[in-house]
Formats: C-alpha cells, sequence, structure tokens
C-alpha cells in the first residue's frame, strides 16, 4: 500500500493503481475522452492531465492521469487554474481537426470555457478524435485486427490496413459501439445474421436474458453471435469484455459442455413444436413484401414489455389501420406436405386481433378464415364477443395472394360464394402452423421413436402418452398440434404413466436437509439485524448505501447494521449467519432487491442460523428504487432510508411461525367409472395408491359401451373388456357399483365420504379426490329424432355399422351436425361430433362405396391430424354443404324416405333431397343437476354451461381451485376418448402429488382468530374464497381451517371487530410500517 | 408545518398484491423505467388483505395520498380476492367524499406482473393528481407549538 494524496484528500491504495483509480475512489471526477476501464490506457487525448508534486513541493509535473501509477508521497492536484489551462489547450487543438457539432467536444468546450463559435485553432474536418478506443477495441479485444492508425501527425486516420475494405473484419460492430464521436461506421450494423431467424423484427445481442420474467432470471450468452466464440474458431482468446465488466465473476467462458449419463426408470420426450416457415408459401410475400408477418412477429409488437412496447407500427413507422390475418399458413394445406389442422390458430389470431384493437381502437382487423375452428371449452363465446363486442370482421374465404401496389398490401381471395374479390390492407398477417422441425426430428430418431408423416410421434389407439417404445412417454405438441391446457395435461398424464414405472423406487434417493434445533425467542426483546446491499454498482451506484447504514443504526430496536457488495453472495450468507449469533439477533432485516426472487434463501440462512425463517423481512431498493430513479440519487437515498424504516417496523412486530404439517390419508376416491374414471383408478392404483372407485350404475365403463371404433378403425370393445378386468383386478382398487356418494367433509389429505351401495352406507377416509362423472348425449326432438326410426344418432348409425349393418339398407344418407350444440340452449361447441360424422361417413363408404352421403355443418371442426379423414372423405365423394343457424335445414320423413332442404350457400339457392336416412349429430351436454348436488358437496364451481370449471383455463387445467380435488373426462368439458383418457392419467397424476407425501405442510401464513374479539357475524366466511373459515354455531366464533387457508386475508380485512387477523402480515405489523415515518 | 413549501413533493403510500402488481413494480425496475420517487410500497398478499382502515389511517398519519393496487379482473391469484378489494373500495371512495375528503387520494389499478410499463405510468398519474391537490391535512392531528399555546 502506498500512501498518497489528492486534492488534499489522503488515501491509502494499493501500488500500480493509476491517479484515475485513485481519484475514483474519491469520486473526484477527471475528465477522459480516450479512457475505458477494459481497455489498456492510451494516453492520447491528454485530457485527463492532472498535476503532479512531491511530497516536499520541490518537483512538478503534469501526468496523464490514466496511465500514471501512484508512488508512496505522491501529490496530485485535479483541478486548478494550472490544469484547467492544460486542459482547454488540449480540447482546442482537438476541436482543430474535427467538424463542428462533435458532442463530447462540445460538452469539454463549455466545461473549460471555449467560444464553440470561434475556436483558438478553428475547426477540422470529420468527426475522429484520435482516442483509439476502436483501434485497441479491434487489436486488443476483438483480436481482429481490422483497423489502425496510419500516416502520421496532422494526416494521421484510423483506417483498415492499405485503407481497403479490410477481409479481417467481422463485421462485429464493436468499433461502432465504442466511438464516442459517430466516426466510426459499419457499412451494415444489423446486416449480421440474428439469432433467431424467424424473429425478423430485430437483433438480439450476444448476451440477454431470454425473457423478462425468466427464472432464473440470469442472461446466457449465445455462442453463435458472442465474438470471443466466433474469433475462439480461429484459435484467438479474445475479448471477455463481459468477463471483466461482471463484479460476481459470474460469467464463465470456458465453461464446456458435458456428457451426463444417468439411470432412469423412464422418459418423457416433450420437444415441442416449430414455427411453420411462412416463407415456403411465397404467393403471400413473406419476407419479400414490406408489412407482411407473421402471427409470431405480430405478437412480439403486441406485447406491452415488446420491442415497440405494444404499439403495432408499420414498416415506414406509421400505424396500420386495416389489417389482415391469413389462416391456415402452413396448415390444412398438402402443397407444403402439412395436411393437418394445428388447431391453435383460429384462436391464437382472434386473441391477437382483439389484444390489437384494444391497444390501438384505430385498427380493424379481418380474419380470413376457412373454418372457424373453436372447438375448445369456452372458444365460441370468445370468438362471438371478438365479432360482436370488437368489432372483429370474419370472411369465410382462400386467400390467393397477397401483392403490393401504391404502398398498400393487395389481398385476392375467393369467398365462399366462389365469388373472387380485391382488397386493401396495411399489414397483413399470417397465422403459421405448428410443425416438427429438424432438430426434434433428429431427437426423435435417436431416441428410435416412430412419427407418422408429419413427424408427430404416434401413440398407441387409446394411451395418447405412450409412444412406440416402451418406457418413453411424450407430451406436448410433440405429438400432434395442441393448445397449452391439452399440453399441460399431456405433460400431467406422462408424468404419471412414468410415475408408475418408477413407483417402487419413490423416496429412495431422497436426501433430507438438517437444520440445527430452533431458537426460542420468547420474551427476548427485538434485536434487528439490518444489511444492506450495493449490488455491486446496481444499487451502490445511486443511493448512498453508506449514509442509509447510518440511518438504519439510529432506528429502534436495531442492534447490527452492515453493507454487503452482494448480500446474496454465499459469504455474506455466512456473515449473517455469523452476525445472528454473535450479536444474538432476533430479527434480519435485508434491503436489496425483490423478496419474490430472494426471501427464500435469506429465509433459508435463517434457519441454518438456528432463527425462526419468518422472522424476516426485506425493503426492495432496487427494483423500487435505484433502478427506478438513476437520476435521482438524492431522491433515491431518501427513500432507500425510508423503505428501511418500514421494513425494520414491521419486522419489530414479527414472530415466529411454523408452517403446518397435517396427516395426509394415502388414498384416493375417484367419482365415475366411465373411461375416465376407470383410466384414473387404474393410474393411481399403479402409482402404488389405494383407490375408491365409486360408479352410480351397476356396470362400468359409460359411454364406452356404445362408441365401437376410433377414427382410424381401432376397436373399442377389446379395449373397455380389458380397462374393466385391469380394475376389478387390481388389488389397490376398491369398486363400489350402483353406487351414490352421499356426502364428502374434510380438506385436503382428510377427507371423509359416504357412499351407499345395495350393502349400505360406507364411509370412506381419502386424501383426494378426482371428479369423472362425465356427461350424457344431448336429448331432444329437433329434425323429427323422435317420431320417425329414419332419422337417428350417430350413435345409434355407429352401433349398427360396427355391425357391418347399414340402418334400413339406405344408400343416401344426410348427416346434421350441432344438434344440441352451438345453439341459445347451449352455445358451446361440442367439438368431437365433426370427426364423429367424417368418421362415420368413411365407415359407410366402406360398407357400400356407392352411397350418397351428404354432411351438412356450421364450421367442420376436424382439428389436428383428424383433417386427413375429412380430406378422405372428400375424396371418396362425401358431399359436404354449410348452412348458417339461422337457416337451419328443414327434415321431413315422409314413409320410408326423408326430405331434407336446406339452403345452399354456393348455389345461392334451396337444395331439396330425398333420402333413406338422416344421421344426427346429437351433442354433449352435462348433467346440471348431479353436477350442481357435487359441486356443492365438494365446494367447487361449475361453469355457465353446467360443466365443472378448472383452478386456470390455461394452466391449470385439471385442478380445482380447491386442493386436492381434480377433474377429468366429460365432467370438465366435451372431449374425443384419447383426450379424456389423457386427461384421466393427469389428474391421477396431479392427485399423486398430494398423496404420495404421509404429511402435507401449509404454509405458517394463515388466518388466526382472537376468540375474545370475534362476535360470530359471518363476514369473513362470506368472503373466504376457500371455505376456510366456519363460524363454529356452539362457540359462535369464527374457526380457521389451516390446512384450507392461503393467507390472503380478505377475511382480515372484511373483520368489523378486528377479530381476524393473518399471521405473519398482521394488522400491527401493517400499521406499524404505515406509522413508521 | 410543510404545507407552505415550495419544495413539498407528494408522499404516497402503496399497496400492491405480491402476485402480479409487485411483480409488475419489480419488472418496471428490471426495465429501467423511470418513475416519481415519491411512491413507499407495502406489499400484501393480496389487494383483498387492505383493509379501508389502513387508507384512513395512512391519511391520518400525513400521507398525501394511497394507491391499492391488484391482479386484474379474473386473474387474481386467490380466486376473488380482487373483486372484494374493488367492492370495499369504490365504497370507501364515496364514503371518503362525503366525509369531505377529495376522493384522488385514494387510487386504486390493475397492474398485471407483465406490465412494467403500466406500473410506471399508474405512478405518475398517481402522483401527479395528488400533487395537484396538495398536501394531506385535513386529517392529521396537529398539536400548536407549547409556546403560542
Amino acid at each position: 500500500m502506498v500512501k498518497i494524496k489528492i486534492d488534499g484528500r489522503e488515501l491509502d491504495v494499493e501500488e500500480g493503481t493509476t491517479v484515475l483509480q485513485a481519484a475514483e475512489e474519491l469520486k473526484i471526477h477527471i475528465p477522459t475522452l480516450c479512457h475505458c476501464d477494459y481497455l489498456e490506457p492510451h494516453a492520447s487525448c491528454r485530457i485527463c492531465s492532472v498535476k503532479a508534486q512531491n511530497p516536499e513541493g520541490t518537483w512538478e509535473r503534469y501526468v496523464t492521469a490514466c496511465n500514471y501509477p501512484v508512488w508512496d508521497g505522491l501529490v496530485v492536484i485535479t483541478d486548478d487554474d494550472d490544469v484547467r489551462s492544460v486542459r482547454k489547450l488540449n480540447v482546442e487543438l482537438l476541436m482543430s481537426r474535427c467538424e463542428p457539432g462533435v458532442e463530447v467536444l462540445d460538452a469539454l468546450a463549455d466545461e473549460y470555457g471555449i467560444d464553440k463559435a470561434n475556436p483558438r485553432f478553428g475547426y477540422g474536418e470529420g468527426r475522429c478524435i484520435m482516442c483509439g478506443l476502436c483501434t485497441r477495441m479491434c487489436q486488443d479485444r476483438v483480436k481482429a485486427h481490422a483497423i489502425g492508425f496510419a500516416d502520421r501527425a496532422a494526416g494521421r486516420v484510423v483506417t483498415p490496413p492499405f485503407k481497403k475494405e479490410a477481409e479481417a473484419c467481422i463485421a462485429c460492430g464493436a468499433c461502432y459501439t465504442i466511438c464516442p464521436t459517430g466516426e466510426a461506421k459499419l457499412r451494415d450494423v444489423l446486416g449480421r445474421e440474428v439469432l433467431h431467424e424467424e424473429l425478423t423484427l430485430a437483433t438480439t445481442k450476444a448476451i440477454y436474458v431470454p425473457i423478462k420474467q425468466a427464472v432464473p432470471n440470469a442472461p446466457a450468452v449465445d455462442e453463435e453471435t458472442c465474438i470471443h466464440f466466433h474469433m475462439l474458431e480461429k484459435g484467438l482468446d479474445a475479448c471477455r469484455i463481459c468477463e471483466d465488466v461482471c463484479p460476481k465473476d459470474a460469467v464463465d467462458l470456458d465453461a464446456k459442455e458435458e456428457t451426463v449419463e444417468l439411470e432412469v426408470g423412464a422418459v418423457v420426450v416433450a420437444p415441442g413444436f416449430a414455427p411453420f416457415d411462412a416463407r415456403l408459401k411465397s404467393e403471400y410475400g413473406y419476407g419479400r413484401l414490406p408489412d407482411v408477418l407473421t402471427t409470431l412477429d405480430f405478437e412480439r409488437m403486441n406485447r406491452a414489455d415488446g420491442l415497440t412496447g405494444g404499439e403495432i407500427l408499420k414498416e415506414d413507422g406509421g400505424h396500420p389501420e386495416t389489417v389482415a390475418f391469413l389462416q391456415c399458413v402452413g396448415s390444412r394445406d398438402t402443397t407444403v406436405g402439412k395436411g393437418y389442422c394445428s388447431s391453435v390458430c383460429c384462436m391464437y389470431a382472434t386473441k391477437e386481433a382483439v389484444i390489437a384493437k384494444e391497444h390501438d381502437p384505430r385498427i380493424k382487423p379481418t380474419i380470413f378464415f376457412m373454418d372457424m375452428r373453436s372447438f375448445g371449452k369456452e372458444f365460441d363465446r370468445y370468438v362471438e364477443r371478438a365479432e360482436r363486442e370488437h368489432g372483429i370482421r370474419f370472411v369465410r374465404s382462400r386467400v390467393d395472394s397477397v401483392e403490393r401496389e401504391n404502398g398498400k398490401l393487395i389481398l385476392k381471395y375467393e369467398n365462399e360464394a366462389g365469388a373472387f374479390a380485391r382488397e386493401e390492407f396495411d399489414m397483413v398477417v399470417l397465422s403459421i402452423g405448428l410443425t416438427v422441425d429438424d432438430d426434434t426430428k433428429a431427437l426423435l430418431a435417436r431416441l428410435e421413436l416412430e412419427a407418422d408423416k408429419y413427424d408427430f410421434v404416434t401413440s398407441p389407439p387409446f394411451r395418447p402418452t405412450d409412444t412406440s417404445r416402451p418406457g418413453v412417454f411424450v407430451a406436448g405438441a410433440a405429438a400432434g398440434p395442441k393448445d397449452i391446457p391439452e399440453s399441460v395435461t399431456q405433460a400431467s398424464a406422462a408424468a404419471a404413466r412414468a410415475g408408475a414405472a418408477v413407483a417402487p423406487g419413490r423416496w429412495t434417493e431422497t436426501a433430507e436437509a438438517e437444520f440445527p434445533p430452533e431458537r426460542d425467542i420468547a420474551g427476548e426483546p427485538p434485536r434487528v439485524g439490518v444489511f444492506i446491499c450495493h449490488c455491486g454498482i446496481n444499487i451502490g451506484g445511486v443511493v448512498d448505501v453508506p449514509s442509509v447504514v447510518e440511518y438504519a443504526a439510529t432506528l429502534p430496536y436495531v442492534a447490527y447494521t452492515e453493507r454487503n457488495l452482494f448480500s446474496c453472495s454465499e459469504d455474506t450468507q455466512r456473515l449473517i449467519s455469523e452476525k445472528i449469533a454473535e450479536h444474538n439477533l432476533t430479527r434480519v432485516v435485508v434491503a436489496a432487491c425483490t423478496p419474490r426472487t430472494h426471501e427464500p434463501l435469506f429465509r433459508a440462512t435463517l434457519r441454518d442460523a438456528g432463527l425462526n425463517p419468518y422472522l424476516f423481512e426485506m425493503a426492495n431498493i432496487r427494483e423500487h428504487c435505484s433502478w427506478v430513479h438513476m437520476k435521482q440519487p438524492e431522491e433515491a437515498t431518501a427513500k432507500a432510508k425510508e423503505l428501511v424504516r418500514m421494513a425494520v417496523a414491521r419486522a419489530v412486530d414479527l414472530s415466529p411461525l411454523t408452517d403446518i404439517e397435517l396427516p395426509v390419508t394415502q388414498t384416493a376416491l375417484v367419482i365415475g367409472g366411465g373411461a375416465a374414471g376407470m383410466t384414473a383408478a387404474l393410474a393411481l392404483a399403479d402409482q402404488g395408491f389405494e383407490t375408491y372407485l365409486v360408479e352410480k350404475e351397476k356396470d362400468l365403463g359409460g359411454h364406452l359401451h356404445h362408441i365401437k371404433y376410433l377414427p382410424g378403425g381401432a376397436d373399442v370393445a377389446p379395449f373397455l373388456a380389458e380397462l374393466v378386468a385391469n380394475v376389478e383386478g387390481h388389488e389397490k382398487i376398491k369398486l363400489f357399483t350402483g353406487a351414490i356418494l352421499k356426502s364428502v367433509s374434510g380438506f385436503v389429505g382428510n377427507y371423509v365420504s359416504v357412499v351407499e351401495d345395495e350393502e349400505g352406507e360406507h364411509q370412506l377416509e381419502h386424501g383426494a379426490v378426482v371428479v369423472a362423472t362425465g356427461a350424457r348425449m344431448a336429448e331432444h326432438d329437433e329434425y323429427g329424432y323422435a317420431s320417425s326410426d329414419r332419422v337417428v344418432s350417430q350413435r345409434e348409425l355407429e352401433e349398427a355399422l360396427a355391425e357391418g349393418k347399414v340402418p334400413h339398407g339406405a344408400g343416401s344418407v344426410v348427416m346434421v351436425q350441432c344438434v344440441g350444440s352451438r345453439d341459445d340452449e347451449h352455445p358451446y361447441c361440442s367439438r368431437i361430433c365433426c370427426t364423429e360424422a367424417v368418421k362415420n361417413a368413411l365407415k359407410l363408404k366402406e360398407l357400400n362405396a356407392e352411397a350418397n352421403i351428404y354432411i351438412l355443418y356450421r364450421d367442420l371442426r376436424t382439428y389436428g391430424e383428424a383433417e386427413d379423414y375429412y380430406r378422405e372423405a372428400r375424396e371418396k365423394g362425401v358431399f359436404f354443404a354449410r348452412f348458417e343457424p339461422e337457416n337451419k335445414p328443414v327434415v321431413t320423413p315422409h314413409g320410408d324416405k326423408v326430405k331434407v332442404k336446406w339452403y345452399d350457400i354456393i348455389l345461392g339457392e334451396d337444395v331439396e333431397l330425398d333420402v333413406d336416412l338422416v344421421a344426427l349429430a346429437q351433442g354433449t351436454w352435462p348433467d346440471v343437476a348431479a353436477n350442481k348436488e357435487l359441486a356443492e358437496m365438494l365446494k367447487v364451481p361449475l361453469t355457465a354451461d353446467g360443466f365443472f370449471l378448472e383452478a386456470h383455463m390455461k394452466l391449470r387445467p385439471v385442478d380445482f381451485a380447491t386442493d386436492g380435488v381434480f377433474l377429468c373426462g366429460l365432467a370438465h368439458a366435451p372431449k374425443t376418448l384419447e383426450e379424456s383418457v389423457a386427461q384421466a392419467q393427469a389428474a391421477a397424476a396431479r392427485a399423486a402429488t398430494v398423496l404420495a407425501k404421509p404429511t402435507i405442510k401449509a404454509e405458517g401464513r394463515v388466518a388466526v382468530v382472537n376468540e375474545r374479539r370475534c362476535v360470530g357475524c359471518g363476514t369473513c366466511e362470506a368472503v373466504c374464497p376457500y371455505n376456510a373459515i366456519e363460524i363454529n354455531k356452539e362457540k359462535m366464533v369464527a374457526e380457521v381451517n389451516a390446512g384450507l387457508c392461503k393467507g390472503c386475508g380478505s377475511c382480515a380485512a372484511a373483520c368489523w371487530s378486528a377479530a381476524v387477523d393473518v399471521a405473519g402480515v398482521t394488522n400491527e405489523q401493517l400499521l406499524d410500517a404505515i406509522t413508521a415515518l | 408545518m410543510a404545507d407552505t413549501r415550495n419544495d413539498w413533493e407528494p408522499k404516497i403510500l402503496a399497496f400492491l398484491c405480491t402476485w402480479c402488481s409487485y411483480a409488475g413494480a419489480d419488472l418496471a425496475g428490471v426495465s429501467r423505467l423511470q418513475y416519481p420517487p415519491n411512491v413507499r410500497v407495502i406489499k400484501v398478499p393480496c389487494s383483498a388483505r387492505v383493509k379501508p382502515l389502513y387508507l384512513i389511517r395512512a391519511l391520518m398519519e400525513g400521507w398525501d395520498g394511497v394507491l391499492v393496487s391488484g391482479c386484474h379482473p379474473g386473474d387474481c391469484h386467490y380466486i376473488a380476492g380482487n373483486y372484494a378489494a374493488r367492492r370495499r373500495f369504490t365504497l370507501l371512495k364515496e364514503f371518503v367524499e362525503y366525509f369531505g375528503l377529495e376522493p384522488g387520494r385514494l387510487n386504486f389499478s390493475w397492474v398485471s406482473a407483465s406490465e412494467g410499463g403500466k406500473y410506471a405510468d399508474v405512478i405518475k398519474t398517481v402522483v401527479d393528481r395528488v400533487r395537484e391537490l396538495g398536501p394531506a391535512r385535513r386529517m392529521v392531528k396537529e398539536y400548536a407549538e407549547p409556546e403560542k399555546v
């Protein structure tokens, strides 16, 4: 260490430190132009000149601070008249070789009193100030040696070798980025290949956070664009600036890929899908015409945190008014090898149109589509609202091409009636489909999994998550196009199948964490330790941390304060532990970043130190302070102090809490013995859990008795027989048939139900419930169903066809779709009927190739790979005609014929036919009365249509908001047999997460009741969304069921007499925080 | 006290729900969106945790305005807590107006975890609104200085 003096202030610094670095430590500002912390000092601009003296004052000279090393006794003067005149001269000299208006020089001119209008030596040409930042960057860091100084004195310039375009240039843009005056230019800085090719909206940096809400929120280095890795291929160890910049040494460019061998009992494959490459449909102009985007591009623009901040912009920066969405780009299109329907595009295009309109009401979106395939739960309602409330225009059509004329995009299309039309748009968005990319294909080949002609993984019939290889299971869009809820469902289903394969090994390789005994702090006064984080410069660069520490020390009950460079680092954790012991701390406050990411870490530290983890409080002085008030350091510091004060006030009121452990009855109850119920029971039993299966009928099987074959021909009867045999023969399944569920009480892990069958009442204890009560076929007399045996249901037709018989030997059949679906009473799509009709039409054609079959539909919804059957049916001569709901077909049975009349949209006139048979696609209806009764018993909600309502439509498709209750099959919504099977397995997997452990941990922060204050008014009971608080009618006080309580605090806020409180977020704490300032 | 000083800056107390609005405020930070430094945040599990009493108490303690922000309708982590909060605060706002306080001092918003920009905008709007209203002194109990008694 050496002792130096700068502007009269003494300082001890390491030997080898430069004057500039030493001054920085004292926060003394020395101007620089050619200095960069990550490049060797150059001392070429001379702006950092300072006066150096020996202590005796007998020696003095001007030195450049950036490269002058300190020595013991050195005295530095950074700012006096002499120094200023030296700097002024240097600035004037630099100005003399530059054109006017170079911002960095102008700023210095102002600072040193130079007349910019008339500098001493005049102005020159160009903007280069000879700082050499670019050349040092290119040579020392990038190591490309593509630019350097040439010539001498006044003729000195920065240039590539021989002043010609340099082959050595890797177009990295580092020179351009570092140039302080804008002299260095790249011919096309953005010409480099971008990371995600399909996202043509902007380039991505080589180090980036993949998404803003990523967990962990850590950046990744992209090897393909990183200069270091680029030069590594040439054998050069370049750049590494990121390593130098990171104060935590978190960047390790030398980290290597490694091969890890794992022994596993099952594998789940979920590689997802790739978006269709819209350039393959060149007639739509993607990549060729401006303002033709894919829906992915459009969605990025639509995002509030996206590139344009949620603004929809044309390429010229203007706002589009008319926006056309083109459906089925890369879907339902054999010309590009994608014969299937991608299943999700109708909904996502509608959603994006609605959101775009919400962002900018001037936008008029039009969706050009073939069939509106909004077949999912509540989807039709969404599309109707889009049309009615948001004014989205839907045009049934096929688009021929997109062209550009006079700055507008011209759409040529054929409408439904066969007429051609031209329409102008400002923007065209292509709704691209879902495909399998080459990486996934290679992965599937490596895993030796069979795939179909579209490269989607194939599953055997009835086993939607199995693959051709035992022990390997598939989930998500890799097994065929599907949306979020179905992917989530299938993922849980795959987990159930994999879980069954490895069930014997459960808990055999689990390591238990060990903690020191918890210190009892009862009766001790609060002793608060406050740790304040610099977070490198993230907080310390704005907030004056030392003054916050000083302030914190003055607060009541604060026994210890400390500041850390990084409070989250491992050594700080150790330090906090030590300080807790050393100062006998009973509360800890950390002022740092957001508790949402770091609270668990600090709590664990408290636990390790033998302190209850709930005795912890955080003040967020980064996300809520230093980062958002970067230009107001004083205000930010004041705010940080107050945030710390409030946190300390809250901390003082903390008391130790224990997470409640409740025992779990490791048994499941499955309600309903159809395909879903039996599958769920088997999946649970296969995972090793005792399971009660309750069926109201005498026989198991439900609708399976009536479904005869799957599209594609697989026979259902053997599947049913196998399922029933497996259920009946499984030692872990206890079956109750002809039984009714009379009551359910209790909560997650601890239910008691009463089931009544022939033998009388049984009391069953179980830890989880799976609802698989199914639904029923639509029953009504539309189209003369009840009055004529020539009008049958698709189900009756299927039963006859399966036996090789055509009812009445019919040679001509009309099939009418949407019977009891998508009408006023049942305003939802029954999802399966279109595929069923096509399936039965094909079967009929198989039996009688001459049969004339007419399918009258509203939107043909053969989603996913079922589209192939639709195409096959058309090829085989099945006739399809569309009708509007206000103009339904008229069916009149007479004798052994049935007269069918409908308005044909293409012909533009009424068509009348006499046919032998009419088959009705009867929808799926919920059993509303029964569902209501069960919903009340289980305290779960129903939809407006009377189906059960899951916890979250997208993300939790088989859970209820009530813990421990799960949902599958038709009770949830109409779906195919295989979808029911997948959902049943998913429900079993979700139930297993409750049943696998002998106890369940409930959060310690739950509502508590002060019985002496409670008047038993029941207001809390009314507001609780979880039925976790109830009035005890005998004591007339509220009682909390800690197993059900989630700690939201609605009851505490509603309580008139402040009798209800939430542990960990008490009234006292909140009021003390409010009154702390 | 401070109301006649020229450099008066409004002080605003914000209750943010953990799951949406607090996360949205975090995102504003991560995105380095700059907004006025007048707000102090208290994190609560749900906007429904906030007792109307707290808001009145805050005004009594000299806070110039309060903000309660929760999840968008339908997005509540606790199913429907934000609806309960909405009902309570609609009533409170009318009540506050009735007893003669400026309703602009009570502010409510929905900010989701992905709406960092919206959070910054909400803060700017609320700060401007409260600045317009001036210091809130009507509910603060002030004691005359002893020598003037």
